[in-house]
């Protein structure tokens, strides 16, 4: 899942500055997992916001809404009606889903409330770490189910290198060395012939070298006809 | 002056409760609001409650270790510290808020309780949102 958390408040707080009626929007996907943006953080940040609004005598006007998707059109067309009688919109969902909104509301400024940082899983409740990099160029068959692209910190497909002490990358903060956890995968698994392959260059074209990536699924692209039957 | 109290049913309204029985003298300026458990306060309550004008607000619930619902004080702990930073960031001040554990048979704690809240809510400025309400 995407995994983010939300800006500080005092960031938040000067955004908002100038505007009057405000739509605090969330999502009820992965922000809603990781705690940073469902129904639940925008009745406090909400809240947050309605106090300060009092204290500072800003006369704001905040309301809530938290949409099943807020990356998906067909779910935040249900915005409409709020939008319409909103001067911002804060979207405290991953950039996917601010964008989303302000592609389907060109006239309505929309913030973001929350920083998007990486797609990553809780370990355990309240932790959550980055598992993936989305780099196009999968290969987890080949390294044990642990991504060596984010969970080694130099991204090394031949490791580890010689910061690994005790299991424990050279960055410190208890990060694990994800070779050492490669290692140990593929040990139980009973694979450990594929350490002893040499993983080549990997090809970074699929990643973010050639601009957005844009993936195009023929059978689900609609056709002229299913289109105009559409509108 | 107003000050809010989210109390357990099982200990903090019951140690309340106690301290009536047992003509403890505190504050008339305290609202008790009883919940369930302490798992029920939420960080919108707290702050909910600096909205409408109260000058300090508490929680006070079973002793750690001893909720009836096993974890509510411990979730209570949580959402006050949470309430703690949020109510900095707005410069309320964080002292406003606390969370206290107490026994229902701690009629004479609860009663220090209060008197704390109340102190506190003397020493500080009273909240500009109070004279509104």
């Amino acid at each position: 899942m995407i995994v983010g958390e939300q800006k500080p408040l005092n960031e938040i707080v000067a955004m908002l500055d100038g505007h009057h009626r405000i739509l605090i929007s969330g999502c009820r996907s992965c922000v809603a997992i990781c705690l940073a943006g469902g129904e639940k953080e925008v009745g406090v940040l909400a809240e947050s916001l309605r106090l300060h609004s009092a204290l500072k005598g800003k006369g704001w006007e905040v309301r809530e809404n938290t949409v099943e998707r807020q990356c998906e059109k067909e779910w935040v067309r249900e915005l409409s009606p709020l939008v319409k009688e909103t001067d911002v919109v804060l979207s405290i969902a991953c950039g996917v889903g601010a964008q989303t909104i302000q592609s389907l509301y060109p006239d309505t400024r929309v913030l973001p409330g929350l920083n998007t940082s990486n797609m990553g899983a809780p370990d355990e409740p309240g932790v959550f770490k980055e598992k993936c990099g989305g780099c196009g160029d999968c290969v987890l068959h080949l390294t044990g189910g642990i991504c060596p692209i984010v969970r080694c910190a130099k991204s090394l497909l031949n490791g580890p290198c010689g910061g690994s002490q005790n299991g424990k990358c050279e960055i410190g903060n208890d990060t694990p060395c994800a070779w050492e956890e490669i290692y140990q995968s593929l040990k139980r698994l009973g694979r450990l012939d594929l350490i002893e392959r040499n993983i080549p260059p990997k090809n970074w074209i699929p990643s973010r070298s050639g601009g957005p990536r844009r993936i195009i699924r023929p059978e689900a692209v609609l056709t002229k006809e299913q289109k105009e039957a559409k509108e | 002056m107003r000050i809010i109290g989210y109390v357990c049913a099982h200990a903090g309204y019951a140690a309340a409760d106690l301290a009536g029985e047992q003509r403890l003298h505190y504050s008339a300026d305290v609202t008790l609001i009883q919940v369930p458990c302490l798992g029920r306060v939420d960080v919108t309550h707290l702050l909910r409650a600096f909205r409408e004008g109260a000058d300090a607000v508490f929680v006070a619930g079973c002793l750690e270790g001893n909720c009836h619902h096993h974890y509510g004080n411990f979730e209570a702990k949580k959402k006050v510290a949470q309430g703690k930073r949020i109510l900095n960031d707005l410069g309320l001040g964080s002292e406003r808020l606390e969370m206290f554990n107490v026994a229902s048979n701690q009629a004479w704690l609860f009663k220090e309780v209060v008197d704390e809240m109340t102190a506190r809510a003397t020493r500080l400025a009273p909240n500009p949102l109070g004279a509104r309400n």
